[in-house]
C-alpha cells in the first residue's frame, strides 16, 4: 500500500467520530455566588450542538421554572446555548441542561448558582 | 536499514498526528448519570465498554529469589458483545531479573474475561457488574514466570459516585470509589518439580492457594468538580485531572498460606482527554512479603467506542445502544 493510501485511510477516521457535548463552562459559573441577577444563563459546551433539540431550564429553590423560555443558540459559536431569565431575587437556582450534539448524541447535566446580596 | 527506519518513523508520525486529530472531536465513556468513571490502572473497571489499554507498563522489585525486578508491558482490549455484556483479552511481555542471575524475558499467560453490568443507577451514580477472568496456564513463557496452570477468578465489580451527597458537603461530590472483590481459583493445587543440585534430586512442592483478591480506587474528579459543583477557573489541560489512590490486596485462604496477605497502595493521577487517557501511579508495597521498593505503573488507554464508532461503541448483537 502506498504512503498516500495509508495517509488517506488514517485521515478519514475523524469523519466517523462521535462527539458527546459536555459543559465546558457557564455564565453564571457553576456553583458561583453572584451579587446581581444575570440577564441570561449561557452554557458553552465542549462540542457544537443543535440548539433546537437542546434545552436549558432554570428553577428556583422551590422547584418552579423561572426562565423566560426563549432559549437560543449563538449564531457565531455553535457550542453555545443560552436562555433569558427575569430579575432573579436572592436565593439558589438550579440549571438543568440537555445537549444534543450535531451528530445527535444526547447528554444531560445540572448545576446550581446563587444570588446573594 | 536507514531507509527502513525512516519509513517506520514516517508512519509512526502519521499515526500519532491522526490520533491527536481524533482527540479534538471525541468524548469518553464509562458514565452513570453525570458521573464519568475513568479506567483505573490496577482496579478493574466496573463498566462494560469498548476500550484498549496500550500499553500498560509496570516495574517493581519483588522479594522472590532474594530480590527480583519484574518489568511488564501489557495490552488489553475489551468489546461489548451483547447490551451490558462484554469480553476482554489481554497479553503481556514480562522480563524478570533476579539478583545474580540472567534476565528472563517472555510472554505472560493469556488472560480472558467476561463481564455483565447488571446495575446502572444514574441518580446515585452507581454501577455494579459481575464477571470472571481466566488466566490460561501454559500459554506463556515458564522461565519468565508464567504459570503452567490456569486460574479462574469470578469477580464482583462496583463503582459509586458521591454526587448524591447533600449540598452542604458539595466539595465531596467529586469523590468516587470503584472496587472489585474476587476469588482466584487455581486449576492445580500444588506444583511439583525436582530440583537437581550436586547430582541429587530434591522434590520441590509449591502450593497454589485459593486467593481472595480485593481492592478499590478512591478518586477525586476535577472534571466533575468543574462541571457540576463549582467552576474554580481551572482550564485545559488541568481541568481533566483525576487524582486517585488505589489499594489492592491478595489474601491466600488455604494450603498453608492462610493469612499471608500481600498488597500495594498506589497513589497517582489520571488525565482523561476526549478519546484517550493517561495515567501514572507509584506502587508502594504494604509489607515486606510484597516488596521493599517502590515501583511504578503507567498506562495509555484509548476509548475505542469514541475513536471508531463504526466498529466499536455498540454491542455486536442486540441492537445499537
Amino acid at each position: 500500500m502506498s504512503r498516500f493510501k495509508i495517509i488517506t485511510l488514517l485521515l478519514s477516521f475523524p469523519i466517523a467520530l462521535q462527539a458527546h457535548a459536555f459543559l465546558d463552562y457557564a455564565n453564571p459559573a457553576v456553583g458561583s455566588s453572584n451579587k446581581k441577577s444575570p440577564a441570561e444563563v449561557r452554557i458553552t459546551f465542549s462540542e457544537r450542538i443543535e440548539p433546537t433539540l437542546s434545552s436549558i431550564k432554570v428553577f428556583d429553590s422551590n422547584g418552579k421554572e423561572v426562565d423566560k423560555g426563549n432559549q437560543k443558540g449563538d449564531a457565531e459559536n455553535k457550542k453555545i446555548l443560552l436562555i433569558g431569565v427575569p430579575l432573579l431575587t436572592q436565593g439558589s437556582y438550579k440549571v438543568v441542561w440537555r445537549a444534543v450534539s450535531v451528530d445527535t448524541h444526547v447528554t444531560n447535566g445540572e448545576f446550581s448558582f446563587q444570588i446573594k446580596p | 536499514m536507514k531507509k527502513h527506519f525512516s519509513s517506520l518513523a514516517f508512519y509512526f508520525a502519521v499515526i500519532t498526528a491522526c490520533l491527536l486529530l481524533l482527540t479534538r472531536n471525541l468524548h469518553a465513556h464509562g458514565y452513570a448519570g453525570e458521573r464519568f468513571f475513568p479506567a483505573t490502572l490496577t482496579t478493574d473497571d466496573p463498566f462494560v465498554a469498548d476500550e484498549l489499554s496500550l500499553p500498560t507498563f509496570s516495574t517493581i522489585v519483588t522479594p522472590d529469589g532474594g530480590g527480583t525486578r519484574e518489568t511488564e508491558f501489557s495490552i488489553d482490549i475489551a468489546k461489548e458483545i451483547f447490551p451490558h455484556f462484554g469480553v476482554e483479552i489481554g497479553e503481556s511481555m514480562i522480563t524478570t531479573k533476579t539478583v545474580g542471575e540472567k534476565a528472563q524475558t517472555g510472554l505472560g499467560n493469556m488472560e480472558i474475561g467476561a463481564k455483565y453490568q447488571f446495575v446502572t443507577n444514574a441518580k446515585h451514580e452507581l454501577i455494579v457488574s459481575a464477571g470472571f477472568d481466566a488466566e490460561i496456564g501454559g500459554t506463556g513463557t515458564l522461565r519468565a514466570g508464567a504459570d503452567s496452570f490456569s486460574t479462574w477468578t469470578p469477580t464482583l465489580y462496583f463503582g459509586k459516585g458521591m454526587g448524591d451527597l447533600p449540598n452542604c458537603v458539595s466539595f465531596l461530590k467529586p469523590f468516587a470509589v470503584t472496587g472489585t472483590i474476587g476469588m482466584a481459583l487455581p486449576s492445580r493445587g500444588y506444583n511439583q518439580s525436582i530440583d537437581v543440585e550436586g547430582g541429587e534430586g530434591e522434590l520441590d512442592v509449591e502450593a497454589n492457594s485459593d486467593t481472595m483478591q480485593y481492592g478499590f480506587a478512591l478518586q477525586y474528579s476535577l472534571i466533575y468538580l468543574q462541571q457540576h459543583v463549582k467552576d474554580l477557573g481551572i482550564r485545559e489541560p488541568f481541568n481533566r485531572l483525576i487524582p486517585l489512590v488505589e489499594f489492592n490486596f491478595e489474601q491466600p485462604l488455604d494450603r498453608g498460606n492462610q493469612g499471608l496477605v500481600t498488597g500495594t497502595i498506589n497513589p497517582g493521577i489520571l488525565w482523561s482527554g476526549k478519546s484517550f487517557q493517561l495515567g501514572i501511579e507509584a506502587i508502594i508495597p504494604m509489607n515486606s512479603r510484597t516488596g521493599n521498593n517502590v515501583g511504578v505503573i503507567a498506562q495509555v488507554h484509548f476509548y475505542l467506542d469514541d475513536l471508531l464508532p463504526a466498529v466499536f461503541g455498540h454491542p455486536i448483537f442486540g441492537g445499537k445502544q
